[in-house]
């Protein structure tokens, strides 16, 4: 294996020493015994597409939050963070925290009632055909760029810190998930996410101690940073949001606050499905309330593992990092780097792999989380319903398994469209923005308002996700419209004509789930709305939400949504 | 964790990877205790301590959620 390995080689960061090997290759191991053993569990399309829904909330909420912490975020963020500086941790906190909370308490009782197996499940139950289908394709277009954008990730952490190639890293990586994922379905995805949850953090941990005491503490990172960079403030979160021009993103809080909390982190948290399947995974309804909210904890803790190795990249790193690039020049790094770099400035021997296995198995529950949904979405929503009916359960279950695999291998191709964009989050919020915003409108106004009808549910979806990719390709100079540059376009839609990637994207999300808003209110107004009896478990008003059982405080989601909420607050002041 | 079917707990898997890598990266942090490798602050020894934490959490789960029977 090694001598294989170092046949690949071309130009690395640092050298994989055999006990590191022996910890990525046992990790190889460990989830193909995992995923086979797993395989005789999942018989039933219950089984293999919703783990049983007998999860528990501790493992159901770590899913939930591990599947959204992929190589992508590691390395994105991180990359981010040293780009925007703390800025970024709004995507964590604000940006995540009141989604996941609305998402357990508000949200997750028409899920689990309606027995929906995905959110475009839900569209099918409430506004038919039409809105569903439209949404499961857009979905379904989704995850597989997100696959590529993960493999992507991957490659570049092979790439700058083992100096694999590029084709090798794909190949092995993606094959593994294939078949774990094939083999045990949503049961093996989520029990990787549950072990690639503690790997990362046990990864990847060891970068903010030991960068803390290299810098003497978060005064001393500070003091580094404006030396380094003198004149900007990358350790502030809201009082230099006040005017764009005076943080780093080119930002205004009114973009965090009504793009980024109200639209995008509530159209991500609670119809991605790739998350929401998670938590659909719950045994019971008090599960699945409780998952996120637990989950919110964690996520509330995770920048201390990404956003904090990019700061401490500003204070430590003797080099300045650069936007990515297809040909960067010799010994120049990109922000995406920056984790990689900070791990081999700290990890010798055995640490080293165990950081490196964190970011093979970031990468790969990312991608595993992906194409289980993919692969739900596609048999449950698109093949089923369009294509073959009424087929008996074990067929569904087979489609699944080579759809998962059909997923990988179509997935990997896209992972090259990525090395056209600056930053790989960049990319991915642009994907958001087209699909996720108008979608979080759609699924909102059906739940809350009973009046809404199939059309108007199908026309606003239409019409804001048109409306997002138009915003986009103007705001990227590919729409010529109206003789205005896309300068202009920006200046016009984000009010700041100097709005950098992650600002535009949020008034993307905000314009496109307006569009659709007004769009669905329009036509519903128009059109024959159902018949009550047709909406029961579907719409708040017409839905009697099953209490939970009697128990203690400290057992209810809401009690510990509140907390959350309380600490999110508490942090906002610590780093305001 | 589960009701319907009698699966390992997800737990225990995570004791193994815990102990396995624990050891692993504890032996190699005592290899290297006189000639530390070529990285910042490599006189704290961080794989000694950060794999003895590893291998006390992976005895741990390992004991409180290895298979026991028919049960989960």
């Amino acid at each position: 294996m090694t001598a294989i390995l170092g046949m690949l080689v071309t130009d690395r960061l640092v050298k994989l020493a055999p006990v590191d090997l022996a910890i990525v290759i046992f990790y190889f191991a460990l989830v193909l015994v995992i995923g086979f053993y797993l395989k005789r569990f999942a018989t039933t399309g219950e089984d293999f597409f919703m783990a049983g829904r007998e999860m528990t909330a501790w493992v159901a909420g770590l899913a939930f939050v591990s599947a959204n912490l992929g190589s992508l975020e590691l390395l994105g963020w991180a990359g981010s963070a040293y780009q925007y500086g703390i800025l970024a941790a709004h995507w964590y906190w604000i940006g995540a925290i009141p989604a996941m909370l609305f998402l357990g308490l508000v949200m997750m009782p028409f899920y689990y009632i309606s027995k929906t197996h995905s959110v475009p499940g839900y569209l099918q139950l409430r506004y038919g055909t039409a809105a569903s289908g439209l949404s499961a394709v857009t979905f379904a277009i989704m995850t597989i760029l997100m696959s590529g954008v993960n493999m992507y990730a991957m490659a570049v952490v092979m790439k700058v810190v083992l100096g694999w190639d590029l084709n090798f890293s794909i190949f092995v990586s993606s094959v593994t998930v294939a078949i774990y994922v094939a083999a045990g379905g949503l049961f093996s995805a989520i029990f990787n996410e549950v072990l690639q949850f503690f790997l990362i953090w046990f990864g990847a941990l060891l970068i903010p101690i030991l960068g803390l005491i290299e810098t003497g503490g978060w005064k001393g990172m500070v003091a580094r940073i404006q030396h380094n960079f003198p004149g900007q403030d990358f350790t502030h979160m809201w009082s230099n949001m006040g005017h764009v021009q005076d943080n780093p993103m080119g930002m205004h809080w009114a973009g965090i606050v009504f793009g980024l909390a109200m639209v995008q982190s509530m159209g991500y948290w609670t119809t991605d499905f790739l998350v929401v399947q998670r938590v659909l995974s719950a045994k019971d309804i008090r599960s699945a309330k409780l998952a996120p909210v637990l989950g919110s904890f964690f996520k509330m803790a995770v920048p201390l593992i990404v956003i904090l190795p990019g700061l401490l990249g500003l204070a430590l790193l003797p080099m300045h990092l650069v936007p990515d690039a297809p040909n960067l020049p010799p010994g120049a790094h990109s922000y995406n780097e920056v984790l990689p770099l900070m791990l081999a400035r700290y990890c010798g021997p055995g640490l080293l792999g165990l950081g490196i296995t964190a970011l093979v198995a970031g990468f790969m529950a990312g991608m595993a989380g992906n194409v289980s949904a993919f692969a739900t979405v596609w048999t449950y929503d698109l093949y089923r319903p369009f294509i073959r009916k009424d087929a008996p359960d074990k067929h569904y279950v087979s489609m699944g398994r080579w759809c998962t695999l059909i997923g990988v291998f179509i997935s990997i191709g896209t992972a090259y469209v990525v090395m056209s964009f600056a930053s790989i989050m960049d990319y991915v919020q642009a994907l958001f923005g087209f699909f996720i915003a108008p979608l979080f409108g759609t699924v909102l106004l059906g739940m809350m308002w009973k009046r809404v009808t199939k059309e108007g549910g199908f026309w606003g979806l239409l019409a804001g996700t048109t409306s997002s990719i138009t915003l986009f390709l103007l705001m990227h100079g590919k729409l010529p419209l109206f003789g205005k540059s896309a300068e202009q376009w920006i200046g016009l839609l984000t009010f700041n004509p100097h709005a950098k990637g992650l600002a535009q994207d949020m008034f993307q999300s905000l314009w496109s789930c307006t569009t659709c808003v007004v769009v669905t209110v329009l036509v519903t107004m128009v059109t024959k709305p159902r018949p009550d009896s047709e909406l029961k478990g579907l719409v708040y008003s017409l839905t009697e939400v099953a209490h939970e059982e009697k128990v203690g405080l400290l057992h209810r989601p809401v009690f510990w949504g509140g907390v959350a909420l309380a600490l999110l607050v508490v942090l906002q002041i610590i780093f305001w | 964790m589960t009701e319907k079917h009698e699966i390992i707990p997800v737990w225990f898997f995570v004791g193994v990877l815990f102990l396995v890598y624990g050891v692993l990266i504890f032996v190699s942090g005592l290899a290297e205790w006189s000639h530390p490798p070529d990285t910042v602050l490599a006189n704290l020894h961080a794989p000694v301590w950060w794999g003895g934490l590893m291998v006390a959490l992976g005895i741990l789960y390992c004991g409180k959620f290895r298979p026991r029977g028919h049960k989960a």
